[in-house]
């Protein structure tokens, strides 16, 4: 099937960032927008828009029905779904089939087989992959069991969670009933899901994940892998690609892992395998992610390949046109996510009319945003305001690009957290690369809540 | 004390029942005057404005509280829109007549049309009383969630 008109169904800036591949491809794009996103950019660069519902995502972005009728009546050949939203629900993808539009993304069953993340870690151990220590647990008298045989500290995640929602970290025994109940009775109400498993919490651990793209029919090439360790409440803040400091046969073994992961699946379309690497370098499978990801642009500068692009083709039946020997990596590339955050406050969110913006330029930067001055960051959604991509040949050269990208970036009107971008670029451990997952903490001088809530996916 | 939008939505509907035309209120130096028939402005919707009028200002007429006459200029057209996004269909069933044409009266309950989305049928209804001046909504397409459906020129007469 020939792709000519796609519904987008998002906001912000991945709906800008569909919109431009789109153009390029010649596709006619339809911006499925709530109320509170009639007058946004995106909505002004799409095609047409159709107001899908009020600003509340639960009446608007995550009504599935709402959005097929959309699709169906514009007429258009697919849907893409951006990431978060609707993105990783198999409802849609299986609405979508029966209707005969094409769901940029996997199919229904590959997105159920990544979400419970129990069913996940076994088809991991299935190809070979290493998982944390850890097991379900149905009780209290099971979960102390299981903590007493794989050792504190420990984590204990919610099974349709992800992304480090419905997350609890104990620090021992003690706290393991008080723990398993908040967990349990929040995944329940954020995911209609109160399974809980624990895992061994892995301390000195950095996040790692590998991009991979399928065609459906078993082939599954990957783009390297990216390391995101910098993050916050389990929110990531900061991401490059190439992940520093990894030996050639651990980055080819990662990379194989999450190949062999997706082919098991006969995954389609784009995903990414995320891992956790410990202080001794080994490295255990953590969960996919069945949709294209916030940090892709930093997997794009370095391997030059459309990620979106590539989405479309597969869905629209091209398969990969890409082989595993036509990706090639050429210097490093980092991202900073330019929040409306306060870092001042708790990194509390700060919506509002953003007065004016300018945003940099230069060699290498590259920036996917849906602000310009006279934008509103709404109350509704989260607070991504943009990305700044910087690209360079060598890793020393990015980081010095992206600090002079963010110094020449002017927000006013809304807080964002510009200044602790600019403090994790300047600071040592960050320069001389490989962080863990502790080091933001560690960075605003912190101590790790002890049983700490994530809030935000 | 203080008048909170509610009290004063309650003592409008004193004043509705009421065999009087008009009321004057003093406590604790608020004045409210309330007058049956005053002329109102146009508003979206009669009880939302009563609700919205504070309670430290003095009505000049309140809406709800209308002339019993119906009112002909053109200020009094009020929008009916798509409570939701989906296709809009005039009539119950292909071949049927519509629910309502260009004339015909309605009442707050009368279902004006249907929005189908995904076969999951969901009645519109007028939400006003008065006279269907235009049907700008399209049997059988896509409407977006706020596109107006029709226009209907308000009466408060029963």
């Amino acid at each position: 099937m020939s792709i000519r008109r796609i519904l987008i169904a998002n906001r912000g800036e991945i709906a800008i960032r569909i919109i431009r591949t789109c153009r390029e491809l010649g596709i006619e794009t339809v911006l499925a927008a709530s109320d509170a996103d009639r007058d946004s950019l995106p909505a002004r660069l799409a095609d047409r828009t159709i107001c899908i519902g009020p600003a509340r995502p639960a009446d608007s972005y995550l009504k599935v029905e709402t959005i097929v009728q959309a699709a169906l009546g514009a007429r258009v050949d697919a849907i893409h779904p951006g990431y978060g939203f609707l993105s990783e629900r198999p409802e849609l993808a299986r609405l979508c089939a029966r209707h005969g539009v094409a769901f940029i993304g996997p199919t229904a069953a590959q997105i159920e087989a990544v979400a419970d993340k129990l069913q996940a870690r076994s088809a991991a151990q299935a190809a070979g992959i290493p998982v944390v220590p850890g097991a379900a647990v149905d009780s209290i008298d099971s979960a102390v069991s299981v903590a007493r045989r794989i050792g504190s500290p420990l984590l204990v995640k919610a099974v349709g969670g992800g992304g480090g929602r419905g997350m609890k970290r104990v620090e021992g025994l003690a706290e393991l009933p008080h723990a398993m109940a908040l967990a349990a009775s929040e995944a329940g109400a954020a995911f209609g899901d109160a399974r809980v498993y624990l895992e061994r919490f892995v301390t000195g651990g950095r996040h790692i994940e590998v991009q991979v793209l399928g065609d459906g029919a078993g082939r599954v090439i990957h783009l390297g892998e990216r390391d995101c360790s910098v993050q916050r409440r389990y929110q990531k803040l900061v991401e490059e690609a190439p992940a520093p400091g990894l030996s050639e046969p651990l980055r080819q073994r990662l990379q194989e892992s999450a190949v062999r992961f997706a082919e098991r699946l006969s995954y389609r379309g784009a995903g990414t395998v995320e891992f956790l690497l410990d202080e001794q370098n080994a490295f255990y499978f953590l969960e996919m992610n069945a949709r294209i990801q916030v940090e892709h642009p930093v997997t794009e500068a370095v391997t030059g390949v459309d990620l979106v692009a590539e989405q479309i083709a597969i869905a629209g039946g091209a398969g990969l046109r890409l082989g595993q020997s036509d990706i090639h990596r050429r210097g490093c590339a980092i991202e900073c996510r330019v929040n409306a955050e306060d870092p001042s406050r708790d990194f509390c969110p700060s919506p509002g009319l953003v007065t004016d913006v300018s945003w940099p330029t230069g060699p290498g930067i590259r920036v996917d945003t849906h602000i310009a001055a006279g934008s509103h960051v709404s109350p509704y959604y989260d607070s991504l305001m943009a990305k700044v991509i910087a690209h360079g040949p060598d890793r020393p050269t990015a980081l010095q690009r992206m600090q002079e990208a963010i110094a020449a970036t002017r927000v006013t009107g809304v807080t964002t957290n510009l200044p602790f971008h600019a403090l994790v670029l300047g600071e040592p451990r960050f320069r001389a690369g490989a962080v863990d997952t502790e080091f933001v903490t560690q960075l605003l001088g912190v101590s790790a809540v002890r049983v700490e809530s994530a809030t935000r996916g | 004390m203080t008048l909170t939008a509610r009290d004063i939505a309650e003592i409008t509907r004193l004043l509705e029942d009421s065999s009087f035309d008009e009321l004057q209120l003093e406590i604790d130096g608020l004045k409210l005057h309330l007058k049956r028939g005053a002329p109102s402005p146009a508003r979206p919707e009669q009880h939302s404005a009563v609700a919205a009028v504070p309670a430290s200002v003095v009505p000049a007429g309140l809406a709800g509280v209308q002339a019993d006459e119906p009112v002909a200029d053109a200020g009094d057209l009020q929008d009916v829109d798509a409570p939701m996004l989906g296709t809009f269909y005039r009539a119950p069933k292909p071949g049927e007549p519509p629910f309502v044409e260009v004339g015909s009266r309605v009442e707050p309950e009368t279902i004006v049309g249907i929005i189908e989305v995904m076969k999951l049928m969901n009645t519109v209804r007028a939400g006003v009383r008065g006279t269907v001046a235009e049907i700008p909504g399209r049997d059988g397409a896509l409407v977006e969630y706020g596109e107006t459906l029709l226009r209907v020129r308000r009466t408060t007469e029963p």
